[in-house]
């Protein structure tokens, strides 16, 4: 018997592009007041690490491009991408960064 | 006439909002735990400021969670006046109660001040101000810029869906919500969201009465003293 796998989906969900994102502005401003001027824009978003069991990869996209769509996202304002992978054992936050 | 003010974990203006409806209608006002679906057979419902579910993932994103959310929206089909106000209206559209979404003010700063608004249309909450008149009320907002999408803004243009905006244009935008648009309605005109605090503006002693038109609209709304189509035409 085998087990139903387990994956990392990670969400980075975004301001749609054009929308002004006072944050991203801000944070710019001040990487250019450290001398960092080579900066030329900023946008902050938000990143969503879940570890989910489902059949394969392809089931693991789809049930976090729904849970964006639902509830992690506002579709109004935002955009979403979502990144798949195999999960080894341990927690969303494997401390292994994004994938 | 007797008010629901929905309390969320969160919530601050709870109290503030069923004080100012008894003293702006003489009605009762009794405030319902979220997880409660039993509203007390309220006749207009209140979803009052705060930080419900401590603004976790977006403000007001996490009340559709909330079973008294599920009496709010079916007294919203059946008619009776609902009033977001500030979180409440983040709430609102967040439920899809309320179409567009609120983002991070444009100047990142937390607004509290009194502003002006002008009242732009006739709905559940605004038909007893009257039409054109400028209010004077606080707010107290980072969340409050207004927006939504080209095409459905000028949906909700064209169906008079805005309720009030910040006056002067420009000038008088805080948060640098689209079009300057301070509260909208659904297009039974009868769920109405709106960032100012009509409840902080019911008292002379504290600053002022503006706020008060806002809640006996829902009076006069419930009497039937003014329907959409009527409302629209006069």
């Amino acid at each position: 018997m085998t087990a139903v796998p387990a994956f990392l989906v990670a969400a980075e969900i975004h301001l749609k592009p054009g929308a002004l994102d006072p944050q991203g502005q801000a944070v710019g401003a001040g990487l250019r007041a450290l001398g960092h001027t080579e900066v030329e824009d900023v946008r902050v978003g938000k990143h969503v690490r879940l570890r989910v069991r489902a059949a394969d990869a392809d089931a693991a996209r789809a049930a976090g491009e729904r849970m964006c769509r639902q509830l992690l996202a506002n579709p109004v304002l935002e955009t979403y991408a979502v990144e798949v992978r195999p999960a080894p054992d341990g927690p969303a936050d494997d401390g292994t960064g994004p994938p | 006439m007797r008010a629901a003010v929905i309390v969320f974990p969160g919530s601050n203006c709870d109290e503030d909002a069923a004080a100012a409806w008894r003293l702006a209608t003489g009605g009762e006002a009794a405030l319902v735990w979220h997880e409660s679906t039993d509203l007390g057979g309220a006749d207009a419902i209140i979803l009052p400021g705060g930080f419900a579910h401590g603004d976790y993932l977006r403000c007001g994103a996490m009340c559709r969670f909330s079973p008294a959310m599920r009496a709010v929206a079916a007294a919203a089909r059946a008619g009776r006046p609902v009033l977001g106000i500030c979180n409440g209206f983040q709430i609102l559209c967040e439920a899809g109660l309320l179409p567009g979404a609120l983002a991070r003010n444009a100047g990142l700063d937390f607004r509290c001040e009194t502003v002006s608004v002008r009242v732009e249309a006739p709905s559940a909450w605004t038909v007893a101000c009257g039409p054109g008149a400028v209010l004077r009320l606080p707010i107290a907002h980072g969340d409050g810029r207004y927006w939504l999408p080209p095409e459905e803004r000028e949906a909700l243009i064209a169906r008079d869906g805005v309720v009030l905006r910040y006056v002067p244009a420009g000038a008088g935008n805080p948060n640098g919500s689209v079009d300057d648009i301070a509260g909208v309605c659904n297009p039974g005109r009868n769920v109405v969201g709106l960032m100012p605090h009509p409840e902080r503006a019911a008292e002379r002693l504290l600053g002022g009465e503006d706020g008060i038109g806002i809640l006996r609209s829902a009076l006069a709304w419930a009497a039937g003293a003014a329907r959409p189509e009527e409302a629209l035409r006069a």
